[in-house]
């Protein structure tokens, strides 16, 4: 399959200092840099760095807030309860199947939303794009409580609507199961983030050179092929990106589990579980190691992405 | 372009506009619903109510919600500011200045934002309860941070980046001062990239759920959100459902304004800062 693709263009960039020894500019602009810059990569530093060392520290002692005096060093033990805890096991086959399933539906939709809001009549682009921003500036705790009420047993209209479909009545209970439970809550973030998706991959639609459709479609290329060997191979970076950051958002899936089912019928995701061992059951150590194990397999998720995929960053940063 | 393929675009367009506002419609149904007709098994009400409203703003509920109401814009307004204000020193150093280390501030931010909020959350549960900072708005401030201030940095510098700079020179070799060439010609042109990121900031911030929940324990501090969420668990009224709706639809019927009345700087602010050829 030969793909082609433009170079990237260049940038202005401000005149550097010659490589080898630091000029006297290059230096004060270094620290002109951080003096501006510092700042802002201390706070984030000590919002986040500070934080995951001190989860690390408390994940390596038996501590419960309820009995502060029986605070004792276990070492590694806390890990070793939870991987060999059921629990854990199914809140990441959980998480896991929301973030397949979640992303692999916006792939598609997002996508197919992005070639409307570009090819669209230049009567209805703007429209379309205001209607697929609405999602996105939604609450996701309303978002969910939309569609909670929506499948309802009491309050919702979708087991009067749906009635003539098999398997649906008037009292068939969506949120007692754990597969119906999890359709609506993946329904609820597949809605919700969508447009997210679509934007992304519309600004990757953009970087795809008009001229190599055009002589795509002289070549007598269908429009399935197009898509396929031109489309879609210029967007590829665009597409990484989109796939990584919404992959990691939903691995980290917890308002709408909670407002929607509280992880009952085993729907609980690991960010819930840690969330219900700190501060519902007020288990300090358990809950830190808990946070600690969802830090790694994200950051896993992570470096699979960029090293496995060849995600190229920059592009995601901006140079 | 021939008929019936415009008669296609319409119809797929008027697709997406349903697909966009059906929940939107659904919830502003709800919540003009009266008590009893809340479980009649339709989308529409039989007969509109503004019952709902009142619980919430004057009535029963109004104690939940008020109070949150103002939480949650003191708490994500100041989160937004200071955030928008430390990136603006950060995104003029990476977009003008060559400096080592503006990858590792970068790639930092990358980082943050991919960050599981989880993960920040439980240690500082335990620590700002020792230090006296849960409960608080400062103990939410700052937490905010971590989700405001990377995609204010990464979208400012995106925007600082197109700013044409040589303007600032231009309008000195003109006669213009450092301060005038500056106020005059390179604050027009950043400030509309300063007041996207902090309308993205914002929404950010105002979404936020995890650490309201966790940081919060009383009205003192609870953002709508997290007030929202345990509506349903306070017995305060019978059935909560109507409240729930109203409040959300009062949460997010402004932000859903100032997104139409923005979106073309929206849109161009959310895929500047993440993707770029």
């Amino acid at each position: 399959m030969t793909q082609t693709t433009m170079p990237p263009v260049d940038k202005t960039s401000p005149v550097s200092a010659p490589h080898g020894k630091i000029s006297d500019r290059a230096r004060s602009e270094r620290r002109l840099g951080w003096l501006l810059a510092g700042p802002a990569f201390v706070v984030m530093l000590a919002v986040t760095a500070y934080p995951i060392l001190q989860a690390v520290y408390e994940s390596l002692f038996s501590y419960r807030l309820t009995d502060p005096d029986n605070r004792s060093f276990t070492g590694l033990t806390n890990y070793w309860v939870i991987l060999t805890d059921s629990l854990w096991w199914q809140s990441i086959w959980v998480t896991v199947l929301i973030t397949v399933v979640t992303v692999a539906v916006e792939l598609v939709l997002g996508f197919a939303l992005a070639m409307v809001m570009a090819k669209a009549l230049s009567s209805i682009r703007p429209v379309v794009r205001a209607a697929i921003l609405i999602p996105y500036a939604v609450i996701t705790v309303v978002s969910a409580f939309a569609w909670q009420f929506a499948f309802d047993i009491n309050t919702g209209f979708v087991n009067s609507w749906f009635a003539w479909l098999p398997g649906i009545s008037a009292d068939t209970d969506w949120f007692g199961d754990w597969g119906t439970s999890l359709l609506v809550i993946c329904l609820a973030e597949i809605w919700k983030t969508t447009p997210f998706i679509s934007l992304l991959l519309l600004a990757g639609l953009a970087q795809v050179p008009e001229v190599l459709q055009e002589a795509a479609q002289v070549d007598g290329a269908t429009w399935w092929q197009r898509l396929w060997r031109v489309t879609i191979p210029n967007m590829k970076a665009a597409i990484m990106v989109a796939l990584l950051f919404r992959s990691l958002d939903a691995f980290r899936v917890f308002d709408s589990i909670f407002i929607m089912t509280a992880g009952a019928n085993g729907t609980e995701s690991v960010s819930f579980l840690a969330y219900r061992q700190t501060i519902a059951r007020l288990e300090i150590g358990l809950g830190s190691a808990v946070s600690v194990l969802l830090f790694i397999v994200v950051v896993m998720i992570a470096m699979a992405f960029i090293k496995g995929f060849k995600v190229d960053l920059s592009s995601a940063r901006g140079e | 372009m021939s008929t019936r393929k415009k008669v296609l675009w319409w119809i797929g367009g008027a697709v997406i506009v349903l697909y966009a506002l059906f929940p939107i419609a659904w919830i502003i149904s709800i919540s003009l619903k009266a008590p009893s007709d809340i479980a009649n098994g339709q989308f529409a009400p039989t007969k509109v109510s503004w019952q709902n409203y009142r619980d919430i703003l004057t009535g029963s509920a109004s104690d939940l919600f008020l109070p949150a109401l103002r939480n949650s814009f003191g708490i994500c307004l100041i989160a937004t500011a200071i955030s928008c204000l430390l990136a603006m020193f950060a995104a003029y150093a990476i977009a003008r200045l060559d400096f080592r280390g503006k990858r590792l501030i970068l790639s930092t931010a990358l980082g943050v934002a991919i960050f599981p909020v989880i993960s920040i959350v439980t240690p500082l549960f335990n620590v700002w309860r020792q230090i006296g900072l849960y409960d608080t708005w400062p103990g939410l401030i700052l937490p905010y941070l971590s989700l405001t201030l990377p995609i204010s940095i990464w979208t400012m510098s995106a925007f600082f980046r197109e700013i044409p700079w040589e303007m600032e020179q231009a309008a000195q070799v003109d006669g213009a001062t450092t301060w005038q060439a500056f106020r005059k010609v390179i604050v027009p042109l950043a400030a509309p990239g300063v007041f996207t990121t902090a309308i993205i900031a914002f929404f950010i911030a105002w979404n936020d759920f995890v650490y309201g929940i966790v940081l919060t324990s009383t009205e003192a501090a609870r953002p709508v959100p997290a007030a929202l969420g345990l509506f349903s668990g306070a017995s305060q009224f019978e059935d909560p459902t109507g409240a729930i709706a109203a409040a959300a639809v009062i949460v997010t019927i402004p932000v859903v304004v100032l997104v139409l009345l923005f979106q073309r700087r929206i849109v161009a602010g959310l895929t500047n800062g993440a993707v770029k050829g």
